[in-house]
């Protein structure tokens, strides 16, 4: 599917982006952890998050990440968008959850970008 | 191909997290290294950029690019890292509120960074401060 598809499905709010919104996406990763968007987000995923600061920004760039698809319903500061147009990443809005905007991409055929983390990565603490 | 680039980072400077990071892989883009191998180098630099400014009072990240290898160096004046055993077990932190609202602070950087690059050195002094050196190898192409 395209971002279009994304933003129509999650009845989102395109934030920065219009140009890039026929990129086509077929993998995703949710967190609210940036050492872990980091650690496993994989290029040309879209990412979903509840964080909106800039540095969700920045490693979306780092990662070569589609575009961000901030949840909860909340709004970026404006220096996020600034520099979300800077780093020409698309950043929309929704208002559903984390755990509802993934499952509802799910069922629309976007998957995980990863499925598991290694067994011996796992924490244990 | 030969790069050399020292980026200053400042302890607390939260809000500036994550600036060298973007500035690395641009430099590295610009110099036509395959992304694969730039997306490790700015991960690494990321979670090391975090550091300095999470848990130093200052440090430089330093980039250089060969033809077979791009080299990050990372040092700075701080506390130190008194388990260096513990601070790699994935999940250990130290982090504060202000760093885990950022979304960093969950034990995972230093591990990340060793398992993105292909040779990972760390070494630190107690009351002086933590150096890093990570290396990515360019396969040869053509
Ligand atoms: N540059 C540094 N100076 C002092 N302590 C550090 C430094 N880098 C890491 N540490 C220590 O090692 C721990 C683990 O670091 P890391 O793996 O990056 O995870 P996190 O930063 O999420 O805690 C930190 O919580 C901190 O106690
Ligand atoms: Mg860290």
């Amino acid at each position: 599917m395209t971002l279009f598809d994304v933003m129509d499905i999650l009845d989102a709010k395109l934030l920065v982006g219009r140009k890039l919104l026929n990129t086509k996406v077929d993998t995703a990763f949710s967190a609210d952890l940036l050492s872990d968007v980091l650690a496993y987000a994989r290029p040309g995923s879209v990412l979903l998050t509840g964080l909106t600061n800039p540095q969700v920004v920045r490693t979306a760039s780092v990662l070569d990440i589609a575009a961000i698809v901030i949840v909860r319903g909340k709004i970026p500061p404006a220096e996020t968008l600034r520099l979300a147009e800077e780093l020409e990443i698309p950043i929309m809005a929704t208002h559903y959850i984390l755990f509802e905007s993934s499952g509802r991409l799910y069922r629309h055929g976007i998957v995980g970008c990863i499925q598991k983390v290694g067994a011996d990565e796992i924490v244990a603490l | 191909m030969q790069y050399e680039n020292s980026y200053p980072v400042k302890g607390g400077d939260f809000k500036e997290a994550g600036k060298v990071a973007v500035l690395v892989k641009m430099a590295l883009k610009k110099m036509g290294v395959a992304p694969e191998i730039l997306r490790r180098a700015a991960i690494a630099a990321y979670e090391s950029e975090v550091n300095i400014i999470s848990y130093a009072r200052m440090g430089t990240i330093r980039l250089q690019v060969r033809d077979d290898h791009i080299r990050i160096d990372v040092e700075d004046e701080g506390p130190g890292i008194e388990d260096i055993e513990l601070a790699m077990r994935p999940g250990y932190s130290t982090a504060t509120e202000l760093i885990r609202e950022l979304g960093f602070g969950a034990g995972m950087g230093l591990v990340n960074i060793k398992s993105c690059s292909d040779e990972f050195e760390i070494t630190s002094e107690v009351n002086q401060g933590t150096k890093l050196r990570i290396l990515f190898r360019i396969p040869e192409t053509g």
